[in-house]
């Protein structure tokens, strides 16, 4: 990345079990202790599913009087929330007025589940019954299309989908519009709602996960001179029948190359499956990098995890004077494993 | 309209139609019980590098965007991959991907909330993910998945992103393309917002009442000029120009002056370093639905100007219905056998034209040959792409 513009992680958001904020994630986090998970049931369902929720805001949003906002579901509202915090009041200004042009990329799992089986629990009830209100916002890239339209941002949005791991992916596609000049500004945001649909789903695979909700957003501009940057992507590396995820991982963690500093720290992915933890938990086992696992703090996320690990791990860097660099480690369920490295400038630290 | 360069290129130029009553599901408490449903080989094309137990839990969208891929790949005379040396990014673009299998989930999650026998299977084959990981293992092709999901632009869109990746020189050949299949939950929601055709789809036509939803797939075979020449490649076209923008006037509904689809275009015809008077066919998105038509026919007004009655138009969902995700990839390939073969495919069942059609609305199937063609495709949400293919020179 060296000869080309460096890529400033410029703003980031959150909204989690935690709170409201990249602040109340960092502290849950930092503090090191599994949230209280609730046990959630469904009528004729003898299992229950632990799940964390998101806290009701201390305070009613102002920005869901926008109309866009009015009958979303709760992963278009966390993203939104993300979103905002992530790109500042500033820079939303300045979109309003046509100064910036922002680009949005979305990357999500299961995208916008309540609305999906709502609607398809009409369609089978009565079809001609179901309602074209609620449909709509069924479409992945609804939630995406939401923040454009609230901020009157016209450039270029895209959702993408995949495993949780997506999101190192479409940071590097943000990196690309920002190169090409497609935009000022790119914010990357993931989510997750929580519902019985895909949390069943969920741990039909992990019989032991906390399911959470939340999202996660970052803000990526270029810059000559940033504070915190976005200093290495990895390739993602794709899970495939010749190439197994504890292959993958390990294919991953030999393409990045560790700073040599005392001052860093690792956010991964393992959550407390001892299955699914050992492959990461071996491969970075040579780092001596004090090691964050944001999804046992705050539960599995999906689509909201990795967007933690990234909030968590720029966040830590501005808040801890002496902090010079955060590495992620994103492994997803069966999709791909990317690695990433935020650096804060030397003058910073 | 078949399986196939050949099958497909001669249908398009008979102008026929190809749609028939819902069989994948149970449509009676609907207004709406046709669309372009097709017939899918019982087996997968030979050489596919998938395992047993992939292939018997395979789903109907993967399978045909294995079909498509598998003649992708062939047509290209692409050499195997080395994957030490080489990574070979894969874009896809879809809405609802394996969603047949979602439903079948939901159901039995609903009538026994306690048996989850066969569930594990149906909601990893229904992540869209595994649908691109069966396409990589099929063809045993190794490299980074972008999967797009902007509605209806979502094809257009994985073109597009497959070709700004070749620009910036992050690889030499990719893999993009689009793909749906039909399934309850869409149909009946384009059922609840009335957005079906009750007769059949007249895209540009004064009384037309709603589009038909189609299934099926495309992909293309994308690689850097450098590369194609060097290895002596039969070049079909080239990907001149690509352009996206976002309509933030409604959900649902298009800017009535078209005013991000015209941003969409005039982007992708910078890119490209082309006037509209260079484009000698637009491949429109033309669903049939009164917003979508008058908001695009405005566009085009305005991106051709006073050139405007020269600008050849169709719409080939009159022929296939819309194939949402699927809908971008597929119409490309439409226009790129036109550029090829020297042919226009045509707005079929257009009674009386709209007003807004003061371009050349290309009702019956016309020689003719052209050296760019544009194709635009807008999606809910707004997401709006357009992308230009040219004659190879």
């Amino acid at each position: 990345m060296s000869s080309q513009p460096a890529i400033e992680i410029a703003g980031w958001g959150a909204v989690s079990p935690a709170g409201w904020s990249s602040a109340d994630l960092l502290a849950a986090v930092e503090k090191g202790d599994p949230l209280p998970n609730e046990l959630t049931e469904r009528e004729g369902r003898d299992q229950k599913v632990p799940a964390l929720r998101v806290p009701e805001p201390g305070e009613k949003l102002p920005w869901l009087r926008q109309p866009r906002l009015r009958r979303t579901s709760p992963i278009a509202r966390f993203c939104v929330s993300a979103g905002r915090e992530a790109i500042g009041e500033e820079r939303m200004a300045a979109v309003e007025a046509g100064d910036l042009r922002l680009g949005v990329i979305y990357a999500l799992v299961n995208g916008c589940v309540n609305y999906s089986q709502r609607f398809f629990r009409e369609v089978l009830d009565d079809p001609s019954l179901a309602s074209p209100i609620v449909f709509p916002e069924t479409v992945f890239n609804a939630p995406a299309s939401h923040l454009s339209a609230m901020l009157g941002a016209h450039a270029i949005n895209y959702t993408v989908v995949g495993d949780s791991a997506t999101f190192l992916p479409a940071m590097e596609l943000a990196t690309d519009w920002l190169r090409e000049d497609l935009c000022d500004g790119v914010v990357v945001i993931g989510g997750e709602e929580f519902d019985w649909l895909s949390a069943e789903a969920f741990q039909l695979f992990h019989p032991d996960a906390i399911i959470s909700e939340g999202a996660g957003a970052i803000y990526l501009q270029k810059s000559e001179a940033p504070i915190i940057e976005l200093t290495a992507l990895t390739d993602p590396v794709l899970i495939t029948n010749r190439r197994p995820r504890a292959q993958a991982i390990a294919k991953v963690r030999a393409a990045l190359e560790l700073p040599d500093s005392s001052n860093k720290a690792l956010f991964d992915s393992r959550s407390n499956h001892s299955q699914l933890d050992l492959a990461e938990s071996n491969a970075w086992s040579d780092c001596s990098a004090k090691q964050h696992s944001p999804r046992r703090i705050l539960g599995d996320g999906m689509g909201a995890s990795t967007p933690w690990q990234c909030v968590a791990a720029a966040s830590w860097l501005a808040a801890k004077p002496s902090a010079s660099h955060s590495i992620i480690s994103a492994v997803g369920t069966n999709e791909q494993v990317a690695a990433a490295i935020f650096e804060k400038s030397a003058a910073n630290v | 309209m078949g399986l196939g360069w050949r099958e497909n290129a001669d249908g398009f130029r008979a102008g026929r139609l190809a749609f028939r009553d819902v069989t994948l599901f149970d449509t009676s408490g609907q207004r709406v019980h046709r669309a372009g449903e097709l017939d899918l080989p019982e087996q997968l094309p030979g050489g596919h590098q998938l395992t047993d137990r992939q292939v018997s839990r395979l789903d109907r969208a993967s399978a045909m965007l294995i079909h498509a891929a598998n003649e992708a790949v062939a047509q290209s005379g692409w050499a195997p991959q080395d994957t030490d040396k080489e990574q070979i990014p894969i874009a896809l673009g879809t809405s609802a991907g394996a969603m047949a299998l979602g439903e079948d989930y939901y159901k039995q999650a609903i009538a026994t909330p306690n048996d989850s026998r066969g569930q594990a299977s149906r909601i990893h084959v229904y992540q869209t993910q595994t649908q691109a990981t069966h396409l990589a293992d099929a063809l045993g092709i190794d490299g980074p998945v972008t999967i797009i999901t902007n509605a209806c632009a979502s094809g257009a869109n994985a073109i597009g992103h497959a070709y700004q990746q070749l620009q910036a020189g992050k690889c030499q050949r990719a893999l993009a393309g689009g793909y749906d299949a039909l399934c309850q939950l869409v149909f009946a929601g384009f059922d609840s917002l009335q957005a079906l055709s009750t007769d059949l789809p007249r895209p540009f036509d004064a009384d037309r009442d709603g589009l038909a939803l189609g299934e099926g797939a495309a992909m293309v075979a994308l690689e850097t000029l450098e590369y194609a020449t060097a290895r002596g490649a039969n070049i079909l076209a080239e990907v001149s120009g690509y352009g996206a923008s976002t309509d933030v006037h409604h959900l649902t509904q298009p800017h009535p002056n078209g005013d991000a689809a015209l941003r969409s275009m005039n982007a992708a015809c910078a890119d490209a370093k082309l006037n509209a008077t260079d484009i000698g066919y637009i491949n429109s998105h033309g669903t049939g639905t009164p917003l979508n038509d008058i908001a695009e026919g405005h566009a085009i007004q305005r991106w051709a100007g006073a050139d405007v009655d020269k600008v050849a138009v169709s719409s080939t969902k009159a022929c296939i219905g819309h194939l949402l995700g699927g809908a971008g990839t597929v119409e490309a390939v439409i226009a790129l056998m036109a550029l090829r073969e020297g042919w226009l495919p045509p707005s079929m069942n257009v009674r009386t034209a709209d007003p807004v059609c003061t371009f050349d609305l290309v009702q019956q199937p016309r020689d003719q040959k052209i050296r760019h063609a544009l194709t635009n495709s807008f999606g809910f949400g707004g997401a709006n792409a357009t992308v230009i293919l040219s004659e190879f020179a």
